[in-house]
């Protein structure tokens, strides 16, 4: 019973005990803080990288892929079981994107990826990605009459402002084509007066021009461009515009009414965010475009085809929103020459796998790796893909708390000379307990309580100061920017609005015991050097 | 005050000795002391600083052990026994006041007339009998005039005042023996007579067996018996003046 009561008067009076304290508190708080922090970006990175991979990849190594997908996933379904929740297939190819902005021509490097736009939503995440809300219900490839997002759709709170999707679609190719007309009308008058001149290069690819020519008398009676927010509403919607995607041989389309094959970029292709937080595009959702990839076949050739994007998705992880560009999985067989003539029956080069909830990740890929000859199959889970990146995220986390614990380790030498130093202190006390019948057990009970004690106050503190840092980081983000007119936090970088933060109970457990075992342990010397004292010597102290 | 004679040896040393190294050397404190307390007794050891006095006073009271020589209390021998028995003994049939009074300066008096039975009990067995304890212990203070000052910290109080909180300490585990080493040494003459006064009665009214370590012969002749230590050995028996 003294022990407890001695602790007590001992932490009531001892306040230089109480400032070691400080230092498990400040380390406590630190760990949570930054674990909460790390595990919030991991978090939101996996779940980005998870968003538009699917659980499992089938694909074959050769670009030209395997035939009959639909014998492939009969065979994965035979072999993964019923874990399985979803397939879809899909071909993938690098390829060369291309568009003029401003009369320069602007080409990217990306990959050429298609799907089918009724089955891909159900393996990924892809869907909630897209801008216009419409597509992320059900995924169309037409182009949409307007009602883009003008601001993100997944941020919690003022994402940034795209206000230059308010007119994407219809209504900003019609204006396109309209000025477009105006130009080209211009251009004759001006040819017409000075003839024989260089003809200036034409803003749009050499399609559109022929179509231009053909309707010209057309384009010089229309009236002016409509503004872009009624446009919408005063003229039809266009009839079917996917049934005329591609124009028939030798018929000539109108680019006002009508679209080629929908595409949907990555929004990281087409815009960059400015200073102000405002997401300004290069390309707008009606746009033509231009792609060049490989046909399947060896030696594979490259063969061009324009696009119109019709969407862009916004998955957060800056690789994938630059780097891929979605297709109808039906138009890139057949450009690429992948369905036999014969029998119609198309490759594809991947099956992306959705499992059911609760499916065991690795094994169900190991069962398909066993049923699949190495040789020409890859299957992987979306976690080898990124498989680095996410180690190297582990790796640093590892790290981190390493660094960081040693913070308490350092909080648990400073105990250590505290203690030692009450303990000097204290040695006539600890003469007179023995003279009372204490046991060497006892009086070093007597320091190790103490030490507990200070653990738990000094780890109590730090979790209840590290949560309240965590719930509020993003108020303490803002002041602090307020304070020093810095940013801390720059949301065009991380493609967040908030800095993320998960706690994870376990996490702060084992934070909470570690604090507390390094403030018991720190004080184990102490009360072993307190339990041997000699109580006769002890007594003599001064 | 006889009557308690004749109940038997309580506490007794036989052939103890001491010697402490210091400064190279080694001093021999107690060379050989016999030295018997018997039930209800209450003996003066007198003798010069250094004499080894206060050194027998620890050895009787379990705070360290003989070089040689064996201590009994009762009968059986309790010097080679394991430490925590050792603690036991001291804790239950001992009680021990000092010159320097040696009290907590972190409890109260009323905690540190507690204390040993504080020590002696776990957590829950203290919450069952704090309240008989806390009973016995103020009447125990309320005995030595302290009724007012339960709450007061040691530094709160004067010499004697922290003298009696020692002695209530000292007996609120109803020991067999009470060990006194120079009770009276730090206080001043009148302070020092009524400390002496109140520890002549606990052998008389109450029977305590008593050990009181001193220097000043005037004290020793208070007691029944005088042991006199001279260079670590019992130099003479002498009865004591009453």
């Amino acid at each position: 019973m003294y022990k407890l009561l001695l602790c007590w008067r001992y932490l009531r009076t001892r306040w230089i005990a109480l400032a070691s304290v400080i230092s498990v508190t400040l380390g406590v708080a630190t760990m949570i803080v930054v674990n909460a922090v790390m595990a919030g970006f991991s978090h939101e990175m996996q779940t980005r990288i998870h968003g538009i991979l699917s659980d499992i990849v089938f694909e074959s190594h050769s670009l030209s892929g395997f035939q009959d997908p639909q014998w492939h996933m009969e065979e994965i379904r035979r072999a993964a079981g019923d874990s399985i929740a979803g397939m879809t297939p899909t071909v993938a190819v690098p390829a060369m994107l291309s568009f003029q902005v401003r009369g320069q021509w602007v080409t990217r490097q990306v990959m050429f990826i298609g799907i089918d736009e009724a089955t891909h939503a159900a393996v990924s995440d892809f869907g909630s990605y897209l801008q216009h809300p419409e597509n992320r219900r059900q995924l169309s490839f037409n182009l949409r009459d307007g009602g883009y997002d003008t601001a993100d759709s997944q941020a919690e709170g003022p994402g940034p402002s795209r206000p230059a999707l308010g007119g994407a679609g219809w209504p900003h190719r019609r204006m396109r084509v309209e000025r477009e007309r105006i130009w080209q009308k211009r251009l004759e008058e001006q040819e017409g007066a000075a003839a024989g001149r260089a003809e200036p290069t034409r803003p749009i690819d050499a399609q559109v021009d022929a179509v231009l020519a053909a309707t010209g008398d057309e384009a010089a009676t229309a009236a002016a461009p409509a503004p872009v927010t009624d446009a919408g509403t005063e003229e039809a919607a266009p009839q079917n515009p996917f049934a005329t995607a591609r124009p028939e041989q030798g018929r000539t389309m109108d680019p006002a009414t009508e679209q080629f094959t929908g595409v949907v970029p990555g929004i990281g292709l087409a815009s960059f965010r400015d200073s102000k937080g405002i997401d300004r595009f290069l390309v707008l959702p009606g746009d033509d475009v231009k792609i060049t990839f490989p046909t399947a076949g060896t030696p594979p050739k490259a063969v061009s085809d324009t696009f119109t994007i019709v969407d862009f998705y916004e998955s957060k992880m800056s690789e994938y929103d630059s780097n891929f560009v979605f297709v109808p999985i039906a138009a890139l067989q057949r450009m690429r020459g992948m369905i036999e003539p014969e029998t119609g029956i198309a490759s594809v080069n991947s099956i992306q796998i959705k499992l059911k909830e609760g499916a065991n990740l690795d094994e169900v890929r190991n069962r398909l790796r066993g049923a699949f000859p190495a040789e020409l199959y890859a299957v992987s889970s979306w976690r080898d893909k990124q498989g680095p990146l996410l180690s190297a995220v582990d790796m640093e986390m590892a790290v981190l708390n390493i660094l960081l614990f040693l913070i308490i380790a350092v909080a648990g030498f400073g105990i250590l000379a505290i203690f030692f130093m009450i303990v000097v202190e204290k040695t006539r006390d600890i003469g007179i307990l023995k003279s009372l019948g204490a046991s060497a057990a006892g009086i070093a009970g007597v320091f190790l309580g103490y030490g507990l004690f200070l653990g738990l106050v000094g780890a109590g503190a730090g979790l209840v100061l590290g949560l309240a840092i965590t719930w509020n980081l993003n108020q303490i983000r803002a002041a602090v920017e307020w304070w020093t007119g810095q940013t801390v936090f720059d949301p065009s970088i991380y493609y967040f609005f908030k800095i993320p933060t998960i706690v994870n109970p376990m996490t702060v457990t084992w934070i909470i015991i570690g604090a507390i075992g390094i403030a018991v342990a720190a004080s184990v010397l102490p009360a072993l050097r307190a339990a041997r004292l000699h109580p006769v010597e002890a007594l003599r102290h001064d | 005050m006889t009557e308690a004679h004749g109940h038997g040896p309580l506490l007794s040393v036989h052939g103890i000795r001491k010697s402490y190294r210091s400064g190279g050397g080694r001093l021999d404190v107690l060379r050989g002391v016999d030295f018997t307390l018997d039930v209800g007794d209450f003996v003066a050891v007198v003798g010069q600083s250094g004499s080894g006095k206060s050194t027998l006073l620890h050895l009787m009271g379990l705070l360290d052990v003989p070089d040689a020589g064996e201590v009994r209390l009762a009968g059986s021998r309790i010097d080679h026994l394991p430490a925590t028995r050792r603690d036991r003994i001291r804790n239950t049939a001992i009680g021990m006041v000092f010159q320097a009074y040696h009290l907590l300066p972190e409890l109260t008096a009323l905690e540190n007339v507690l204390a040993p039975l504080m020590v002696r009990h776990g957590v829950i067995e203290w919450l069952r009998t704090s309240a008989a304890a806390r009973d016995t212990a103020r009447g125990l203070l309320d005995r030595f005039g302290l009724g007012q000052r339960l709450r007061h910290k040691p530094r709160q109080l004067s010499g004697g005042e922290m003298q009696r909180v020692a002695i209530a300490r000292a007996l609120v585990t109803r020991p067999q023996v009470l060990l006194a080493d120079e009770p009276t040494g730090n206080l001043d003459e009148t302070t020092g007579a009524g400390i002496l006064d109140a520890v002549c009665e606990l052998n008389r009214r109450d029977g305590l067996s008593i050990v009181l370590v001193t220097h000043d012969a005037s004290i020793a002749h208070r007691a029944n018996r005088i042991v006199r230590l001279t260079a670590g050995r019992v130099e003479q028996l002498e009865p004591s003046a009453d």
